[in-house]
C-alpha cells in the first residue's frame, strides 16, 4: 500500500506541518473520491465518517433515505416489497430518472431547463405520430431525438449568445411547448382523435410492457456486473502499477461485491412470477435502457474533456475561459444532451402509457426531474453531482409515489411529501455549499 | 504542452549564480522580455507611460508602486488582456502583439491573477492541467495526467498538499497558491506574472509562496511580481521596478535599495539620492507597511 502515498519525500524545505495539510473533510465534485483519499477499509470508513459530519456524504443520505421510506411503506403494506410491486416502481421510475440525468447536464453548470418535461412531450408525440403514420418505429424515434435535441440547442444558443439566464428561457420554452403539444395533438385529425395518440408500436411498447426471459435477466446481468467489475478493478490496479493514489485492494473488491450483490437481489426480484393469471417473470427492458444511458453519460461526464469541463464551468466558469476552454460551446452542448435525453424520456413515457394525450403534464414532470437529480445530491447551484444522482432520486420519488398510491393516499399526499422530501435535499444541497464557502 | 520542463530546471539550477553575482549573469545575457516606450490610455486617462523595462530569465523582477500606479495595467498588457496604445512588445528578441490571454499564454508567458482562476470543485490533478487534458484512447488519461502534475509539484518541492487528489477548495490559500504556480509551470511558461501572491496568506504560507517563487526562477523561468508587501519583495527580488503615476521612475537590482528608499520612490517618485542631489532635504522617514 506504499503506492498510496503520492507526496514526494525529499522536499525538506518547505514547510510540512499540519497548518497547511487541511484534512479534506469538504472534498467533492467529480473525481476526489474517498476511496482515492484512503489506504485501507479503516481509514476509508474514517473519511466517510468525517465527511458525512462535515455534511459531505455522496449517496449515502440518499441511500438511508430510500431505506427508511421502504421500510416505512413496507410496515404499512406488506404489498410494497412483493416482486410485482417492486418491477411496477422499476417501469414507473424510469422516466423519471432520464428527466433527471436529463437536468444533470445543466444543473452541474448552475443552469436548468423548465421545458425539459415538455421537450418530451413533444418528442413523444412527434414519435408517435409518426409510427401512425406507418414509418418503422426506428425512423420515428430518431427523428423525435433529432428534434428535442435540435430544440435544446436551439435553448441553449439563446441562453448562451444573448446572455439571457436559463431560468427564464425555459421558463418561455415550458409555455411555448405546452401549447405547441396541444397543438400538435389536436390538429393530427383522426390520429389524435380524443385528444389521444395511441403508440401503435410493439418494440417501443415492450420498452415498459416487455420483459427479459429469466435466463436472459441473469445472463445479462452478470455480463454487466463482470463488465463493471472488469473495469473497476483493471482501473486500479493501472493506478496502483503506476505508483499513483489508488484504493486499497479490498476496497475496490467490496466495490466490485455491492455491484454483484445489487445486480443479483435486481434480476431474484425481478424473476419472481408477478403475472396474475398467466405467468410473467423477468428483467423489464426499461431497466436495461435506463443502465445503458447512464453507463454512457456517466463515462462521458466522468472521462472525457466535455464532462471535465462541464464541471469546471459550474466550478468556476472564469476559470475555465482563462484556461481556454469555449464555455460557449461546452454550455450549448449540454442543453443540447438535455433535448436530446428529453426525447429519450418522452419515449419511454409514451411507452409507458402506450399513448399521449394533450393532457400530459411537462410542467410539473419536469420538477421531479429536478427533484430527483437535486435528491440524488446534485448541487442546483452547479459543479457538484452526477448522473447516478438521478437514479437514486429518480428511485425516491418513485417509491413515494408508488408506495402513497399503494397505501390508497390522494394526489395532494403524494405531492406534498416530494414537496418535503425535495426541501430536505435543498438544504443539505445549501448547507453543503456554506459550508465549503467558510472553509 | 508534454515536454517536460526538466531540462530546463537542469540548465538554470547549473546556471544560478549565488545572490551576489547575479546581475552579473542577467546583464550578459538577452533579456527574455523587453518593453520599449509601452504606454496605455484609456480615453483621455494617460495609466502607463514611456514604460522601458527588461525582464531577464531566471530572475525575480518585483514591480512595485503606490494604488493606481499602474502595475495591474502594466502586467495586463504583458499578458494579453489589452494591447498597449504604444510601444513594441519584444519576448524573445521578436515584436509580438497579444491580442488575447490565449496569445500570450501561448508564447509561454503565464499569469497568475490574484484570483487564482481555480475551479473548488476540481481535484489539484484536474485544475493544473486544466484545458490541457490528456487523452488516451479518446477518453481522459487520469493516470498519466496524475503522473505529469506530480512531477511538476515534486520538481517545486510542494510537499505540503497531502493528497493530489484533493479538490482545490479543501486546500489552504497557500496551497491554492501553489497549485496556481504549479498549473503556469505545466504549460511550459518561460516568464510567470504573479499579482499579489501573497496578499490574502498568513505567515507560514507565505513563506511558502516565496519559497515558490525563488524556486521558479531558480528553473531558468522569469518571474514577475507584483506586491505591496516590501519586506517579501526584498526576500525573493533579483530586481526591483517602481512605477509611480504610469512611470517608471527606477529599475535596478535589488542589493541597491532598502525598504526606506523603496517607500520614498513609490510615494514621490523619487529617492533620497536624487532628492538630496536636487538639493532637496530628505524627509524623516515615516511608516513603511505594505
Ligand atoms: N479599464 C480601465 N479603464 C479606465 N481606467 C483604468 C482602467 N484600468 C486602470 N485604469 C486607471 O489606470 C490607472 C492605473 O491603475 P492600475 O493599473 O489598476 O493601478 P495599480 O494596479 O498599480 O494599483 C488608475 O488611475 C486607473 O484608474
Ligand atoms: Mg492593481
Amino acid at each position: 500500500m506504499t503506492s498510496a502515498n503520492p507526496e514526494p519525500t525529499d522536499g525538506g524545505t518547505a514547510t510540512a506541518t499540519s497548518p497547511e495539510t487541511v484534512p479534506d473533510t469538504l472534498s467533492t465534485g467529480s473525481a476526489a473520491s474517498a476511496e482515492l483519499l484512503a489506504s485501507s477499509v479503516g481509514e476509508y470508513a474514517r473519511i466517510m465518517l468525517r465527511r458525512i459530519r462535515g455534511g459531505e456524504s455522496g449517496a449515502l443520505p440518499v441511500i438511508v433515505g430510500l431505506v427508511a421510506i421502504v421500510l416505512f411503506f413496507q410496515i404499512r403494506n406488506s404489498l410494497f416489497l412483493s416482486a410485482g410491486n417492486l418491477v411496477n416502481l422499476m417501469t414507473q421510475a424510469a422516466f423519471i430518472i432520464t428527466l433527471g440525468m436529463a437536468e444533470v447536464f445543466v444543473l452541474l453548470l448552475g443552469e436548468i431547463d423548465l421545458a425539459a418535461g415538455f421537450t418530451a412531450a413533444n418528442g413523444a408525440v412527434l414519435a408517435l405520430w409518426m409510427m401512425a403514420a406507418g414509418n418503422p418505429w426506428w425512423l420515428s424515434v430518431i427523428a423525435a431525438l433529432a428534434a428535442t435535441s435540435a430544440y435544446g440547442a436551439l435553448q441553449g444558443l439563446i441562453i448562451t449568445r444573448l446572455r439571457l439566464p436559463s431560468f427564464v428561457v425555459t421558463l418561455a420554452g415550458l409555455l411555448g411547448l405546452g401549447g405547441l403539444v396541444l397543438f400538435l395533438i389536436n390538429s393530427s385529425g383522426r390520429l389524435g382523435l380524443g385528444g389521444v395518440i395511441t403508440l401503435q408500436n410493439n418494440i417501443i411498447n415492450d420498452i415498459e410492457a416487455g420483459s427479459l426471459s429469466p435466463v436472459a435477466s441473469w445472463i445479462v446481468m452478470i455480463a454487466l456486473v463482470a463488465l463493471a467489475g472488469s473495469l473497476t478493478f483493471l482501473r486500479d490496479r493501472r493506478r496502483r502499477v503506476n505508483g499513483l493514489v489508488a484504493p486499497p485492494q479490498s476496497i475496490t473488491l467490496i466495490k466490485i461485491a455491492v455491484y454483484a450483490v445489487a445486480g443479483a437481489v435486481v434480476i431474484l426480484v425481478a424473476n419472481v412470477n408477478r403475472g396474475r393469471l398467466l405467468p410473467l417473470r423477468g428483467l423489464p427492458w426499461v431497466v436495461l435502457v435506463v443502465l445503458a444511458i447512464l453507463t454512457c453519460y456517466t463515462l462521458l461526464l466522468g472521462r472525457t474533456r466535455f464532462g471535465r469541463y462541464v464541471y469546471a464551468i459550474g466550478g468556476n466558469a472564469e476559470a475555465a475561459r482563462r484556461a481556454g476552454i469555449n464555455t460557449t460551446r461546452i454550455r450549448t452542448l449540454a442543453f443540447t444532451l438535455t433535448g436530446l435525453t428529453a426525447g429519450i424520456t418522452g419515449i419511454i413515457y409514451a411507452s409507458y402509457l402506450g399513448s399521449i394525450s394533450n393532457s400530459v403534464n411537462g410542467g410539473e414532470t419536469v420538477l421531479y426531474g429536478v427533484a430527483a437529480a437535486v435528491i440524488g445530491g446534485t448541487s442546483l447551484f452547479g459543479g457538484r453531482g452526477k448522473m447516478l444522482d438521478a437514479l437514486l432520486g429518480g428511485l425516491v420519488v418513485g417509491v413515494i409515489y408508488n408506495g402513497l398510491e399503494l397505501l390508497g393516499l390522494s394526489a395532494s399526499a403524494q405531492l406534498m411529501w416530494t414537496a418535503l422530501v425535495l426541501l430536505a435535499a435543498v438544504a443539505v444541497d445549501g448547507l453543503t455549499r456554506r459550508g465549503q464557502n467558510t472553509s | 504542452m508534454t515536454g517536460s520542463p526538466h531540462d530546463g530546471a537542469r540548465l538554470a539550477e547549473a546556471g544560478r549564480a549565488p545572490s551576489g553575482a547575479r546581475d552579473e549573469v542577467a546583464t550578459t545575457g538577452e533579456p527574455l522580455l523587453r518593453l520599449r516606450g509601452i504606454g496605455k490610455h484609456f480615453g483621455p486617462v494617460q495609466a502607463l507611460a514611456g514604460i522601458d523595462l527588461d525582464v531577464p530569465a531566471g530572475q525575480v523582477t518585483a514591480l512595485v508602486g503606490d494604488n493606481g500606479a499602474g502595475k495591474s495595467t502594466l502586467i495586463k498588457t504583458i499578458s494579453g488582456i489589452w494591447e498597449p496604445s504604444e510601444g513594441q512588445i519584444i519576448w524573445q528578441g521578436r515584436h509580438v502583439h497579444f491580442r488575447t490571454p490565449k496569445d500570450a499564454t501561448d508564447a509561454g508567458i503565464a499569469t497568475v491573477y490574484q484570483d487564482l482562476a481555480l475551479c473548488d470543485n476540481l481535484d489539484i490533478v484536474q485544475n493544473m492541467l486544466l484545458g490541457h487534458e490528456i487523452r488516451r484512447h479518446l477518453l481522459l488519461d487520469e493516470v498519466t495526467m496524475e503522473k505529469t502534475a506530480k512531477r511538476t509539484l515534486h520538481d517545486l518541492r510542494v510537499t505540503t498538499v497531502r493528497n493530489i487528489r484533493q479538490t482545490v477548495g479543501s486546500l489552504s490559500g497557500g496551497q491554492r497558491q501553489a497549485v496556481a504556480v504549479a498549473k503556469a509551470v505545466m504549460l511550459d511558461a518561460r516568464l510567470v506574472i504573479m499579482d499579489e501572491p501573497t496578499a490574502a496568506l498568513g505567515v507560514s504560507q507565505t513563506a511558502l509562496v516565496l519559497d515558490l517563487i525563488t524556486r521558479l526562477a531558480s528553473r531558468g523561468i522569469a518571474v514577475i511580481v507584483v506586491s505591496h508587501n516590501l519586506n517579501d519583495v526584498f526576500k525573493v527580488a533579483d530586481r526591483i521596478a517602481v512605477l509611480y503615476l504610469g512611470r517608471l521612475v527606477e529599475v535596478g537590482p535589488a542589493p541597491e535599495y532598502d525598504t526606506a528608499s523603496v517607500v520614498d520612490l513609490m510615494t514621490t517618485g523619487m529617492s533620497q539620492r536624487s532628492r538630496t542631489a536636487n538639493g532637496l532635504a530628505p524627509t524623516p522617514d515615516s511608516g513603511q507597511e505594505g
